[in-house]
């Protein structure tokens, strides 16, 4: 199976361990991977801000770029279902829809690849601490993550899940949401914060590093000790 | 042109670019297969509901006791003096208020109190100080534990919601299973002269606004009462 | 930007800031989660339901003309007056005339979002008439002179205490803490207006088609009450309330009641076919239907979000919304707050002054996955937003989207974006929180990831290498 992997801009940029992780876990799993060096990002910061013409010009890139690519696989639900889902919005009505759908088909969020595709769950990771998860709102409402992360992690040696109350309501992040209205973002995020603190865990864990950004962001403004990681990162544990 | 006429030209307008069937959309989670013809028969997805009478007039029971409705199966006319003469004798009714029917008749009847009847025109405020009002119904639902009521079953449209008790007679052979059911009875029964006002009740008169506190009796009735013969 | 936008602003900045008022709501709502997810489970098949609903919806949206003209000529059969209303100005006139023909003096009025819509309740008043809101909520919100706080529950942000104040100064009642004790208060005063009163007005949950009722829900029985003792009822019905058929009903009353109000059915579903017929003994002598446009039209004509006429106003979408929960109701200054709210508002009141309502969202979706009838909501607040940008955009933040295609578009360039913004950062922490800080908004209450020294690029060249 050839894997061809997107890295999204602010992965790359800020976290790029979050993608080196998910490369070392697929290779320990005997998959060759290839990336696209030319794949910047998904367009969705244009496209949720209404700039649906400036979005287009970003994807109609991405879909010359993975059009002979078998399977994509990302690490992230967020820009993942930016192409599963809203590209075929974005297209609709253009010559490239059917492009965009037949992209879509292709698309595959790391966590729901591996156990939904690969059918594995223990990817032999050891991560001896207590973790709450997190699931982000577009993994969760458009890709369907739900089952699949907590197979994941029920297989990591050591790890214990501690459920938050309200695990699947928003963080607050949503894009340039987070920068237009600031004041409800922030406390949006108060509130993920806090149920995630009751937990006690040691972790938040999601499968996107942009709810992780904001939650992070907020608990170090706020001197919370709550530390963030990816899933991926996780998985690498050994 | 009239409003009616331009209000409808603005929708036939409207209507001339079709909109995307529904669910198209969807989450992985929430997709269903669109089904070919618009659905008519709900009972596939609604609450479950037996089909014997004891099944129906176990969950109706049930649901009476979340809903805190008192609802009493009684055996016979005799068992139903009895019990009305006690709640009755309970609650202190002064003067009951009710409406002619077989079933009513007998009851007020036996309780021998002074009764207001809705049949004809009747006084507001007649009406209004009553301790009860007793009426009949078209049907009992147990999939919800609802009382289906009328302007012809249940002595017009004041009787069963102003005075603070109400107090429905029933007998066994109205307990329906579903709603799909109580509709097609009153479809079969009224056809095409309904009644001015049916009713679905559900339990006595009912708010939460306060604190999303549940309190009963807020403008209705505080108690329900059923009978079911 | 608009002065309703700037308004928005300030008051979502100091209601964010509330903190009691986000416990308030957390825990007000706490309880509705837990009851809502137990009435779900009870049905079969949810999400079969809600497909099967958002079906029906589409049939009976999308045959509005047919529906509708089978609704009244149902419903005038029976003896009702229909009237037509392009505009909420017609139909309060036409309102207030049936009032003055009839020598009105008192109303009482079942809860309505259409009255809300169209200023109804105001306009009366201004003619001289007393109405009276009887819905327990509505009824507080009346009396403090404010606006519903919520579609369903409007004194939802208030405690018992701030009732027994408001009552104790407005009815004379004497203070108490019980809300058993503060309903009763109610209770009395209104039953009066119940019975002085000449004209009830109701709006309607749904419109059936087939049979010609008007289907109204309520929990208190104040529907009732309002349609049974005035010699005069007037429904006032959004065009798009219609069902094809009684039978809908069955799905339709449990799936608005779960989603509303975490019950399996409201107390109270009311069809009334009609003023009082012959041989009946009470009931109004003039039953009045008001179908008001008032905008619903001009939606219709907009295919794409066509299905937020499926809307039944459960207000489910308000409760599972981190945006509503956070900011309250008040602050939309708007008749439909929430998720809902702001998909619809930009169409009636205009897309330029409100467009903020739509920006104003984290697009999680949980509005959309929480609606009934499967109304797309995220997607139509993506759709307003785009559709926002097309009308005018700020110059500024095209230049920025301008440039983000650029560098999107350019993988040296971003890489050079990237590198350029590693050296650059070192100099943040001098201006950083500050008003020269270009990312302020978002260092104003969080802190900035580090770009990384070496990104994912890097790491892949090294390793082909």
């Amino acid at each position: 199976m050839k894997i061809s992997l997107f890295i999204p801009c602010f992965i790359d940029a800020c976290y790029p361990q979050v993608g080196i992780s998910m490369v070392k876990v697929l290779e320990r799993l005997g998959h060759q991977v290839e990336y696209p060096e030319d794949f910047t990002c998904c367009g969705q910061p244009a496209f949720n801000s209404g700039y649906w013409d400036e979005a287009r010009a970003v994807a109609e890139k991405v879909l010359a770029m993975y059009r002979s690519a078998e399977i994509i696989v990302g690490v992230s639900g967020s820009c993942g279902a930016m192409m599963m889902t809203f590209y075929k919005e974005l297209f609709h009505g253009t010559p490239l829809e059917a492009e965009a759908k037949a992209h879509a088909a292709k698309v595959w969020e790391f966590s729901d690849f591996l156990v939904t595709k690969l059918g594995v769950t223990d990817v032999g990771a050891k991560f001896p601490a207590k973790v709450t998860f997190h699931d982000g709102c577009h993994g969760l409402r458009e890709v369907g993550l739900k089952k699949q992360p907590r197979a994941l992690l029920a297989k990591v040696q050591g790890l214990e899940l501690i459920e938050m109350d309200a695990a699947e309501s928003c963080c607050g992040f949503g894009g340039t949401f987070s920068v237009k209205f600031p004041m409800i973002s922030t406390a949006m995020g108060e509130v993920k914060c806090d149920s995630a603190l009751k937990t006690k865990a040691d972790y938040i864990v999601s499968c996107d590093s942009s709810c992780l950004m904001h939650i992070q962001g907020l608990a170090d403004r706020q001197k919370k000790p709550l530390r963030t990681m990816h899933l991926a990162e996780v998985l690498a544990k050994q | 042109m009239s409003e009616r006429e331009q209000i409808l030209g603005r929708i036939r307008e409207a209507l001339r670019v079709a909109a995307p069937k529904p669910g198209l959309l969807s989450g992985p989670g929430q997709r269903v297969p669109p089904h070919e013809k618009r659905p008519t028969d709900f009972r596939p997805w609604l609450p479950v509901v037996g089909d014997s009478f004891e099944e129906r007039a176990a969950l109706f029971a049930k649901n009476s006791a979340e809903l805190k409705t008192d609802f009493q199966l009684v055996a016979n006319r005799d068992e139903l003096q009895t019990k009305l003469l006690a709640l009755a004798h309970a609650e202190g009714w002064k003067k009951i208020a009710t409406h002619a029917g077989e079933l009513t008749n007998y009851a007020f009847a036996a309780l021998g109190l002074p009764v207001v009847q809705t049949g004809g025109r009747y006084k507001l405020d007649e009406l209004e100080s009553s301790d009860a009002g007793i009426t009949e119904c078209d049907a009992l639902v147990a999939q919800t534990g609802s009382v289906v009521v009328t302007t012809r079953s249940a002595g017009g449209r004041a009787l069963s919601v102003l005075p603070p008790h109400h107090v429905v007679l029933a007998r066994r052979d109205q307990l329906l299973r579903d709603l799909p059911a109580a509709f097609t009875a009153l479809k079969q029964r009224y056809g095409s002269s309904y009644p001015s006002m049916m009713c679905l009740i559900t339990g006595p008169s009912r708010t939460g606004d306060i604190e999303r506190i549940l309190v009963l009796g807020a403008h209705g009735p505080k108690k329900l009462t059923i009978f079911c013969m | 930007m608009s002065t309703v936008a700037q308004v928005f602003k300030e008051t979502a900045r100091r209601m964010t800031h509330d903190l009691r008022h986000r416990s308030w709501i957390q825990n007000a709502l706490g309880k509705y989660y837990v009851g809502r997810d137990e009435k779900k489970a009870r049905f079969q098949n949810w999400q079969e339901a809600r497909q099967a609903a958002a079906e029906i919806k589409w049939d009976a949206v999308n045959h509005l003309d047919k529906y509708l003209e089978q609704f009244v000529s149902k419903i005038e059969a029976r003896g009702t007056k229909v009237f037509w209303a392009s505009t909420g100005q017609q139909a309060c006139d036409y309102i207030v005339g049936v009032a003055k023909k009839h020598r009105v003096r008192s109303i009482v009025k079942s809860k309505a979002m259409t009255g809300e819509e169209i200023h109804l309740a105001q306009a009366l008043e201004k003619s001289g008439v007393e109405v009276v809101e009887t819905d327990l909520g509505e009824y507080i919100v009346q009396l403090r002179e404010e606006a519903p706080y919520h579609i369903v529950f409007p004194a939802m942000h208030l405690t018992r205490h701030e009732i027994s104040d408001l009552f104790n100064k407005k009815l004379g009642s004497a203070p108490t803490d019980s809300p058993e004790e503060l309903t009763m208060i109610a209770r009395r005063t209104l039953r009066k207006k119940y019975c002085a009163a000449d004209m009830g007005i109701s709006g309607a949950n749904f419109a059936i088609a087939e049979t010609g009722m008007i289907s109204l829900t309520t929990n208190e029985g104040n529907g009732r009450l309002s349609t049974s003792l005035p010699r005069i009822h007037v429904a006032l019905i959004g065009i798009e309330k219609v069902l094809p058929t009684l039978d809908d009903l069955a799905l339709f009353l449990p799936m608005l009641a779960t989603a509303g109000a975490a019950q399996a059915v409201s107390c109270y579903n009311t069809f009334i076919a009609g003023p009082r017929q012959e041989r009946e003994p009470d009931g109004p002598d003039e039953f009045h239907v008001v179908l008001l446009d008032n905008g619903r039209t001009r939606l219709l004509a907009d295919a794409e979000q066509r299905d937020t006429l499926h809307c039944i106003r459960c207000g489910g979408c308000l409760n599972v919304c981190p945006i509503y929960k956070n900011i309250g109701g008040h602050s939309y200054a708007t008749t439909y707050m929430g998720p809902i709210g702001s998909v619809l508002t930009p169409h009636m009141r205009g897309l330029t002054e409100w467009k903020h309502l739509s920006f104003a969202s984290s697009l999680c979706g949980a509005c959309t996955e929480a609606c009934p009838v499967k109304i797309d909501l995220h997607h139509h607040l993506l759709q307003n937003r785009r559709n926002a940008i097309r009308c005018k955009s700020p110059w500024w933040e095209k230049l920025i989207f301008q440039g983000f295609v650029t560098l999107m578009n350019h993988p040296l360039l971003y890489r050079l974006g990237v590198k350029l913004g590693w050296f650059g950062q070192k100099f943040h922490g001098l201006v950083k929180g500050t008003k020269l800080d270009p990312v302020y908004a978002w260092t104003q209450s969080r802190e900035l990831p580090p770009l990384a020294r070496n990104s994912f690029k890097d790491y892949w060249r090294r390793k082909q290498s």
